[in-house]
């Protein structure tokens, strides 16, 4: 009986180091491979949720609610937690030191703040770009 | 070519020849530090303060020259910029890529306030042809009808029309969230493939066709549903969204959303991921 249990929580163990790799609906089944950004798009956020830095981002904005950032969700790339960023058109992948919580919600809160930093920090490549292309 | 004979054995994908396909991103973790200081700004725009207020007459000024002024002004800080005597101008307000409050006293034309990504803007008027596409963030609103395409292709942020819009409303929009004050015409949400619609009037004929993914909520009647547009179950986090955004959108926040209809995609021309390397293949 008790050997049981030990697997059971070995197969939880494998499940968590797998994040986002196991092919897991219908149509990954289907296709025969992971969909690496394999996150519900219709997730609506919880404001409940919200971090204080997003709190003072919407304020600076001027605007009620977290705006564009409702589209943004924490996604899955090569197996790490990941946020893809439009303007720069990649996965950026979330710093191994980060815990992360157990439920989406939370997640996606955590995944649009460091989305903001990454977007806003001087370090974005967008920044060299811009020095090189931009007009006048 | 798929290799037919072994189809029975494999996997429709495998047979095809997909599996070298990898779906991945460029990984930019190198460029990422989670400790940056705290800056909401975009590297290299206009740090403009919304106490700042001017005017700017474009009677008798072109869509060009009238942009280039606004720019102009942000430039100088200004935050706050009221737009005098637009008279359905096309193509103004276009390509404003920072924060700033922008008002129109009178309508626009076609094409206003395209490819904005920030700002929040108030037309006191009617809009014509395809207003805010390509939206990236911020606030569009109109405080009277607006004309067809409505919203086309935006990506994010909020567009809110207090009275009714025409076809096509939110055609192509791959994020971000329209709201119709009044009704809405034929092809609402055409090949929609993210985002979210609310109306809260009627909608005309073929609603949602060829949609591919996103949520749209409708408080009145439905002509007709397009092609794979299935109905949903109203959800409490659905109920408990739709009031904050009809407050955020000042649209009649006693309305009462339990009876919204929500439509989703029935998931049914979910076939990208089988097309596309084949395509690919073919090009090479």
């Amino acid at each position: 009986m008790a050997k049981k249990i030990k697997k059971k929580i070995k197969n939880k163990k494998e499940k968590k180091i797998k994040l986002g790799t196991s092919k897991e609906t219908a149509r990954e089944k289907m296709i025969g491979q992971h969909i690496g950004y394999r996150y519900d798009v219709n997730m609506l956020p919880d404001y409940k949720k919200i971090t204080p830095f997003l709190k003072k981002y919407v304020e600076a904005m001027g605007w009620d609610d977290l705006n564009w950032l409702e589209d943004v969700h924490m996604g899955y790339e090569e197996g790490r937690p990941a946020v893809f960023c439009r303007n720069a058109n990649g996965w950026v992948t979330i710093p191994k030191k980060i815990k992360l919580p157990n439920d989406q919600q939370s997640r996606d809160m955590i995944a649009r703040e460091l989305l903001i930093k990454f977007q806003m920090s001087p370090k974005h490549p967008l920044v060299d770009l811009k020095k090189a292309y931009k007009k006048g | 070519m798929a290799n037919l004979k072994t189809t029975e054995k494999k996997s429709k994908a495998q047979s095809m020849g997909m599996h070298s396909e990898v779906l991945t991103g460029r990984t930019q973790q190198k460029f990422f530090n989670p400790d940056e200081a705290e800056n909401f700004y975009y590297f290299g725009t206009y740090e403009v303060d919304f106490n700042k207020r001017t005017e700017l007459d474009v009677k008798n000024m072109e869509a060009p020259e009238a942009n280039k002024k606004i720019d102009s002004l942000m430039s100088e800080g200004y935050g706050t910029i009221v737009i005098k005597n637009p008279q359905g101008k096309h193509s103004l307000g276009v390509g404003i890529l920072n924060k700033l409050n922008l008002i129109f006293e009178g309508s626009l034309g076609y094409f206003g306030v395209g490819s904005c990504d920030g700002p929040s803007v108030r037309i006191n008027g009617r809009v014509g042809w395809s207003c805010a596409q390509n939206l990236m963030a911020g606030k569009v609103v109109v405080e009277k009808n607006a004309g067809s395409s409505f919203g086309a292709a935006i990506r994010g942020g909020d567009l809110i029309c207090k009275g009714s819009v025409g076809a096509r409303t939110g055609i192509d929009m791959k994020g971000g969230t329209i709201i119709v004050g009044g009704d809405a015409g034929a092809f609402t949400g055409f090949m929609m493939q993210r985002g979210r619609i609310i109306v809260l009037g009627d909608v005309g004929i073929n609603l949602g066709d060829s949609m591919y993914d996103g949520n749209i909520f409708i408080g009145g009647k439905i002509g007709s549903f397009g092609s794979d547009a299935v109905t949903s179950d109203l959800t409490s986090s659905d109920k408990d969204w739709l009031k904050r955004k009809l407050k955020v959108a000042e649209i009649d926040e006693n309305f009462d959303v339990s009876k919204m209809t929500k439509i989703v995609a029935g998931k049914k021309l979910w076939n990208y991921d089988n097309l596309e390397p084949t395509e690919k293949k073919g090009a090479i």
